[in-house]
């Protein structure tokens, strides 16, 4: 008799490849949202191994705020060209000719316009059937309850009371015309689970997450990087060049980064052990009020 | 464990970060549910196992303590359960209505815990919480004892196959801690549950608002010696026996991206396979042998239950998604009807006859109930007779699929043992089932082979068989115009046949009333005479209200591709009601007939008829005259 002896990575592994093919065998077209973060990195890489040796039969889609730390759309780039996956880039016009941004509108009119409605055009653009995310339940109460395949009406929007009953591993993956369905694969990793993983994986992120000597304005209680000219200094703020690193990555205005010397894979996993804030409080968007991540994601958040 | 982590010098860690990783990988997982009845403390528990164990951030205690304030139950003090009700609506009402999915790691194991809703209605969020689940905690409040939830919630942690239970005899510190109070509440427990197939109950007398005996041992209760339940969380067998059954390789997709490479990909649901290994495809028959065990790590030598591979065969056999590649020496059962435990989850009541989608992990077919045996009172375990399931409501039934598909008994392989039903209309996930065994006869009834065919019977008429299937209200003028529509085609020497619904019920279905369930089944019973007069060559006109999308597409598919045309009758209810040919809306409208159709009872009108005709304005032999050409366009006459 052989006993099964899967670790537990193997078999959040094997759950989140299981979850890839079943979207590409039975959606008739499926997206993968790649947000250029460390969790896209380790879809990015499951995705890779669900189909090996062949690509994923899907193309990416990166809804592109404007905002986003010019690292990460240079690694975003890298990516593409260095796997040879399919790249669509998406960007709200109508947002980008109102001048819309989180300086002048603030974070909530900001994420709003170029982020949720921006997906919810690229989405209905393509006419995507499924859409795969990166969300985690460990990350926010209102994700703790929300299924691995998630529906959503034709209009996008999340019923929270009345979610599809989910039994085992067999996902109810029928969809009417214009509805679709959020697929997360990584729903039962925690956050240590997915740093363990890319550590185990020799998996390949953003920079931005290792220590180095950027230059940070001290705002509002959180460290925002000046990535670039837009962002305008305010009376008695001064841009001071201090070793940080990002525990989550967003758009820069609205991402804090933390001090920190680690610059190894070793020293992040061992800063994240000894850590007593979660990491979504590095983004201003869940301050906004209490239970503003499920307002947003009825809304169509991710 | 990252608390104990904690307690040491950043230095130590830094050096540790290494041995750490390498400990945590071989750290294994434990999936368990909480459930029970509302306000028996679940949510608190949960907080209270991730506070213990220093899982909260210091961003999400200060948080906390600010919901506490304003929503809190338990005046000053920390209310866990908010960090766990995640739903704005649920932190209103004090209540859980969905499951939560929650994670902490100890340095023995992770774990991750649903957190299921105690509310009735929610019972089919429960179910999908248990579904995954290795270890039921069933939380009773010692004040109240065993409840209808905990008999609901056990019944159905039993039925999804759960074989380990923790009694968590919760809220002992209200009853002074006592002891007699425990024992009585676990005997009372231990009476019931004893029918329901669990290995193990381990009771345990604990306080999750103050801690006791959740993760460290109570000074309270010296007559208790057993474990804290974190203790036996960690300690508890966690084996499904998957890795020991036979073979099972439910095939999920077909990787092909050139003319070299073949793959299935999939999860192993059970056993183990190595490159070499004889496999037979469940449905075909068909043997091959494994070559290669493909993954992006390399080729595996080994696959066990749980790993998610692909496989690559010696030869070129027929293999799609939906089939299995099991071991040749123990196959599943292959049959398109069996037995199975039947959970309901919509508000819309089961109903044999109605056609369903099945869904298994891989598999897709239509499906219908073909009897519900017996419904189970989840009180008294009794069975009690029943002509429809609803919301929340376990039954056994026997099930009829289109395809044959391949399965296992639940008992025996919690993977290739379930499934999923999907109504066709809405895509609502309706009910789970849990497979008991095949119904023999359909594995040993073959069909009767016989020469002369529908096709010989077909041609020496002449003509090509169909059903014409006239749908609309009562008194829209179906039966006319399908009696009109018959004389014409006798004269033109067709060989026809009218089932009337009014004539049908005064004798085949006159053991049938106008419930929904009756009125299902009436429909069921002309679709399969239509099938019959089809099958001897006959044009068949059905003149029948049949108000059900559902049934009528049930109908369809009986049929052959072009052997069935919907005939939507569209008069106007106004019409109806004015015509009134038998008198029978005045009556209705009196109330003296229920279950009228256009009254009480819905119609659902065609949304693709293959001929729509407006009778208003219109004669019906204008109707009859428009119908025959149709016909005959197409060849039918």
């Amino acid at each position: 008799m052989v006993r099964s002896s899967l670790t537990h990575l193997q078999r959040l592994e094997a759950e989140s490849i299981h979850i890839f093919r079943e979207v590409a065998a039975t959606f008739s077209k499926p997206v993968m949202l790649y947000s250029i973060g460390k969790d896209s990195s380790v879809m990015l890489h499951l995705a890779m191994k669900a189909f090996y040796p062949a690509r994923p039969p899907f193309p990416f889609l990166h809804v592109d705020t404007g905002w986003k730390f010019r690292e990460m759309i240079a690694f975003r780039d890298r990516m593409a060209a260095d796997l040879g996956f399919d790249l669509l880039v998406h960007k709200n016009e109508e947002g980008v000719r109102d001048g819309v941004g989180p300086f002048s509108h603030g974070s909530s009119t900001h994420t709003h316009v170029m982020k949720t409605v921006a997906l919810r055009q690229a989405l209905d653009k393509y006419g995507f059937d499924a859409a795969f995310g990166g969300a985690r339940r460990d990350e926010e109460k209102s994700r703790a309850k929300e299924r691995i395949f998630s529906f959503r009406n034709a209009s996008h929007g999340w019923d929270p009371k009345n979610q599809r009953p989910e039994m085992w591993k067999t996902f109810n993956t029928r969809v009417g015309p214009g509805e679709s369905i959020r697929v997360f694969p990584l729903s039962n990793w925690t956050e240590l689970d997915i740093w363990q993983y890319i550590y185990q994986e020799n998996i390949p992120i953003v920079p931005l997450y290792y220590a180095a000597r950027r230059p940070v304005v001290e705002r509002d209680g959180m460290l925002i990087m000046k990535d670039d000219d837009r962002m305008e200094l305010k009376p008695g703020e001064a841009v001071e060049e201090r070793l940080v690193r990002f525990r989550t990555l967003g758009c820069y205005p609205l991402t804090g980064a933390i001090d920190s010397a680690a610059d190894t894979m070793e020293a992040i996993i061992q800063e994240m052990l000894v850590a007593r804030t979660s990491e979504r409080q590095g983004r201003l968007i869940d301050h906004d009020e209490s239970g503003s991540m499920e307002k947003k994601k009825r809304e169509g958040y991710f | 464990m990252a608390s104990d982590q904690i307690t040491l010098s950043p230095d130590e860690i830094a050096r540790d970060v290494r041995s750490f990783l390498a400990e945590q990988e071989q750290k294994s997982l434990l999936r368990f549910l909480t459930c029970g009845s509302v306000d028996d403390g679940k949510s608190t528990l949960i907080g209270r196992l991730l506070y213990d164990t220093k899982l909260i951030f210091e961003d999400q205690l200060a948080a906390l303590e600010r919901d506490s304030r304003r929503h809190g139950t338990v005046g000053e003090e920390i209310d866990f359960a908010l960090l766990v009700d995640g739903l704005e609506a649920e932190r209103e009402q004090g209540i859980t209505i969905d499951v939560a999915y929650r994670f902490f790691a100890t340095s023995k194991r992770k774990f991750i815990v649903a957190d299921t809703p105690g509310h009735e209605q929610y019972t089919r969020n429960m179910a999908t919480g248990a579904s995954t689940a290795d270890v039921a905690v069933v939380l009773i409040d010692a004040r109240k004892g065993v409840l209808q939830q905990t008999r609901r919630h056990s019944f159905i942690a039993s039925l999804v196959g759960i074989r380990q239970v923790v009694l968590a005899v919760n809220k002992i510190d209200l009853e002074g801690y006592s002891q007699d109070v425990f024992d009585r509440i676990v005997a009372d427990y231990q009476a019931f549950a004893s029918t329901l197939g669990f290995d193990a109950i381990r009771a345990i007398p604990m306080s999750a608002r103050f801690g006791d005996n959740v993760t460290t041992k109570s000074g309270h209760m010296p007559w208790y010696d057993g474990p804290t339940l974190l203790e036996h969380l960690e300690t508890v067998e966690l084996d499904d026996g998957l890795g020991g059954k036979p073979f099972r390789f439910p095939v999920q997709y077909v990787n092909r991206p050139d003319l070299d490479f073949r793959g299935f990909c999939g999860t192993v649901a059970s056993g183990a396979i190595r490159p070499g290994d004889p496999v037979v495809v469940a449905k075909s028959g068909k043997q091959s042998t494994v070559r290669r065990i493909v993954t992006s790590d390399g080729d595996l030598g080994v696959a066990t239950a749980g790993q998610a591979i692909t496989i690559v065969l010696d030869d070129e056999i027929d293999v799609s998604r939906g089939n299995m590649l099991v071991a040749p020496d123990h196959r599943p059962d292959v049959a398109d009807q069996f037995e199975a435990r039947l959970v309901w989850f919509d508000d819309h009541a089961m109903i044999p006859g109605r056609s369903y989608v099945l869904r298994t992990e891989c598999d897709e077919t239509p499906a219908n109930i073909t009897a519900l045996k017996y419904r189970v009172d989840i009180n008294s375990f009794a069975h009690e007779a029943a002509k429809s399931l609803d919301l929340n409501e376990v039954g056994i039934v026997n099930v009829a699929t289109q395809a044959p598909i391949a399965f296992d008994a639940y008992g025996e392989n919690r993977v290739t043992g379930g499934f999923i039903l999907i109504d066709r209309m809405t895509n609502a996930t309706v009910g789970a089932g849990m497979i008991t065994h095949p119904l023999r006869r359909a594995s040993n009834v073959h069909w009767q082979s016989l020469d002369v065919n529908k096709q010989s019977r077909a041609a020496q008429k002449h003509q090509k068989p169909v059903v014409l299937w006239f749908t609309g209200l009562s008194g829209s003028g179906k039966s006319t115009i399908a009696n009109l529509l018959e004389k014409k085609l006798h004269a033109d020497g067709r060989h026809s046949y009218i089932l009337d619904g009014d004539n049908v019920r005064h004798g085949l279905n006159r053991d049938l009333g106008f419930t929904e369930e009756d009125r299902v089944e009436n429909i069921r019973r002309v679709g399969e005479v239509a099938h019959l007069l089809v099958d001897a060559g006959l044009i068949a006109l059905v003149s029948f209200i049949s108000p059900f999308r559902a049934e009528r597409r049930m109908v369809r598919e009986m049929m052959a591709e072009d052997e069935f045309v919907e005939i939507f009758v569209d008069t106007p209810f106004e019409d109806c009601a004015r015509r009134d040919p038998k008198g029978l809306y005045a009556k209705a409208l009196r109330g003296e007939i229920k279950n009228f159709t256009g009254i009480d009872s819905p119609y659902e009108a065609p949304e693709k008829p293959d001929i729509h005709v407006h009778t208003v304005g219109r004669t019906p032999e204008d109707l009859a005259d428009e119908i025959e050409s149709w016909l005959k366009e197409r060849g039918y006459c």
